[in-house]
């Protein structure tokens, strides 16, 4: 697996991202600044950190969807390459419509930092083959903006095209029907609030998002 | 030459929660100011500029960055 982490001014787990994608599939990505406006031949996976991209000024992730390399990532992902944005990842994503919605302020305005129980609602995917369905994993959560909006039609659409990917057990910030994470209609965009890349190995106390990675690496070779 | 201003107010639409709007909400009537009804967080964005800017390009600042238009409206006032 070739995969590349960008890095935009304000990101903070790009180098977290970094390591677990190492750490699974044994070769080390690809770092691309936010001005880069290509991403390097045979890369099959991009994945989208989090953090606070430019400050999350305007609105969280508004200004890094506009950034020179986003426009290369967008080009990416419809070539069918696999994008993987995490928090401050998929509020980018939304921002710049690879994912549908948006991700507001949490309805409890309180900033969420803790380990939260989640439903795999989709284990058909690239991202979530390695989970079963229905399973309950817990995978920690650090969001101001996490509450998952999106009008009725592209709810029932989600749902309906088996698109949620990740559920809150119970609610976590106000989002949607307890949306976690969501898949674009092509199936190779996925964009979720917890982070995976924070509990890899035993050390993290758990290892519930190693399998994220470890399904990729099974997708993409 | 004094600048030419456009204000642009950015805005939730109706019916998406506005969890900063009931806050202060809240806040106000914690401080004894009763009866209002409800409260709406937006923003107000200036732009100063020399030449006058078309409607056109006005709206597609909005479009493409200034407003998100899946959870925002925006109003643009020339001045």
């Amino acid at each position: 697996m070739k995969a590349a982490v960008v890095v935009f001014p304000g990101s903070n787990c790009d180098r977290d991202l970094a390591v677990a994608i190492e750490e699974v599939s044994g070769t080390a990505p690809v770092m691309l600044w936010h001005r880069e406006t290509e991403v390097p031949d045979g890369v099959d996976l991009i994945a989208v950190p989090g953090g606070f991209s430019y400050g999350d000024y305007l609105r969280s992730g508004a200004m890094a969807a506009r950034s020179p390399v986003m426009r290369a990532v967008a080009d990416a992902a419809g070539r069918g390459v696999a994008v993987l944005g995490v928090c401050n990842g998929f509020q980018v994503l939304t921002e710049v419509g690879l994912l549908p919605g948006a991700l507001m302020r949490n309805a409890g305005l309180a900033f969420v930092c803790r380990s939260v129980a989640l439903e795999v609602a989709n284990n058909q995917s690239i991202f979530t083959s390695g989970y079963e369905a229905g399973e309950e994993i817990a995978i920690p959560v650090a969001h101001h903006d996490g509450n998952y909006v999106a009008d009725t039609d592209v709810l029932d659409r989600l749902e309906g095209e088996g698109r949620v990917a990740l559920r809150y057990a119970e609610s976590v910030n106000g989002s949607a029907r307890n949306i976690a994470g969501i898949i674009n209609d092509a199936g190779n965009v996925l964009g979720l609030m917890p982070h995976p890349e924070r509990v890899i190995e035993p050390a993290h106390g758990r290892t519930d998002g190693r399998r994220m990675f470890e399904s990729l690496l099974a997708a993409v070779g | 030459m004094i600048p030419l201003k456009t204000r642009i107010y950015v805005t939730l639409k109706p019916g998406v929660l506005d969890p900063q709007g009931r806050a202060i909400h809240n806040a106000l009537e914690g401080l004894g100011f009763d009866g209002i009804e409800g409260v709406r967080q937006g923003k107000l964005i200036e732009l100063e500029h020399g030449a006058d800017l078309s409607d056109e390009d006005c709206d597609a600042m909005c479009r493409k960055l200034l407003a998100n238009t899946v959870i925002e409206n925006y109003r643009i006032e020339r001045g």
